[in-house]
């Protein structure tokens, strides 16, 4: 039988899959982006599996709002970095301070 | 084994290894369809939940739009990746043991919860009110409860839109633009020339 316990755990696994990818990709900022969906996807399945189980549909209202959100930084994100790539020619993030004061 | 534990394991394990090849991936575009393939997994799942509604919501937002826009940036920007990729041997060993240590925790804390949370009197996840369908109960309480929630989220995609369009306008020099306020301001004596000739000479320039 499936329980809670199994998708916290898939959902855990996916957590931490994220932020390795943010760990070892850290010049890739597409590849930080994705792991950055990523790990919002395993916050979502986090409240979808505790909304299910608990019978309550806050949850999933919850997980819609988190969904939003994910959206509108991947939007941001990308305009950031479209925006990056024409000012310099590269997007390697380890020179981004060049804007530090 | 039943069916739905057949089908928990077959979506989890895939989503797993989809998320692994993102991040490992040497080509962005590769990272970009595992993505796609990971958001499809975790849709598999929250259906097996009975978050249908989330569901197509994932498939239609993620797969249809942020992943589109993921594959376009990725296309559009002339980037040589290889060059982007140095270091991850370096960061690999780090990374793994720190990801490892969190995800043992993690495991644990969760294992602990599915056994003596508040939820581990529920057998069966229900993810809708009895004999209304999941979406219809995300509905009723989505217009009216959480109303303000749903209005705030609408904030959000305005600001963010907004926002992309603000950084990435670019307006080229030497490109000649429709001016609506000249056009409305234009009058007749701004706008035309009388010339009155006279007969037999032509119009001289």
């Amino acid at each position: 039988m499936i329980g809670l316990a199994h998708y916290l755990t898939v959902a855990a696994i996916l957590f931490t899959i994220g932020v390795f990818g943010i760990f070892v990709n850290r010049k890739n900022v597409i590849v930080i982006l994705m792991s950055i969906e990523l790990i919002l996807l395993a916050v979502n399945i986090n409240l979808v599996a505790f909304s299910a189980y608990l019978h309550d549909i806050t949850g999933q209202i919850f997980a819609m709002i988190v969904l939003t959100v994910a959206a509108a930084e991947a939007a941001v994100g990308l305009a950031i970095l479209v925006t990056f790539f024409r000012n310099r020619g590269d997007i390697a993030v380890d020179d981004a301070s060049m804007m530090k004061g | 084994m039943d069916v739905q534990a057949i089908a928990f394991y077959l979506l989890a394990t895939m989503m797993i290894v989809c998320a692994l090849a993102v991040v490992m991936a040497r080509n962005p575009v590769h990272s970009v369809l595992f993505l796609i393939a990971a958001f499809f997994s975790a849709a598999g799942l929250f259906v097996l939940l009975g978050a249908e509604f989330l569901a197509m919501l994932l498939v239609i937002v993620y797969v249809g739009a942020v992943a589109v826009l993921f594959l376009f940036v990725v296309m559009m920007l002339d980037v040589d990746f290889s060059a982007l990729k140095e270091g991850f041997a370096r960061y690999l060993p780090l990374g793994g043991l720190v990801a490892g240590v969190a995800a043992v925790e993690m495991v644990i804390v969760a294992v602990a919860i599915g056994a003596h949370g508040a939820a581990s009197k529920n057998a069966a996840p229900v993810a809708s009110v009895a004999g209304v369908s999941n979406a219809e109960t995300i509905g009723r309480v989505l217009y009216t409860n959480y109303v303000y929630y749903f209005q705030a989220a609408g904030l959000v995609l305005l600001v963010a839109m907004i926002g992309a369009i603000v950084l990435t306008l670019r307006h080229k020099p030497g490109v000649r633009r429709q001016s609506i306020a000249d056009q409305v301001a234009r009058t007749p004596a701004t706008g035309m020339r009388v010339v009155q000739i006279k007969s037999g000479e032509g119009l001289a320039p």
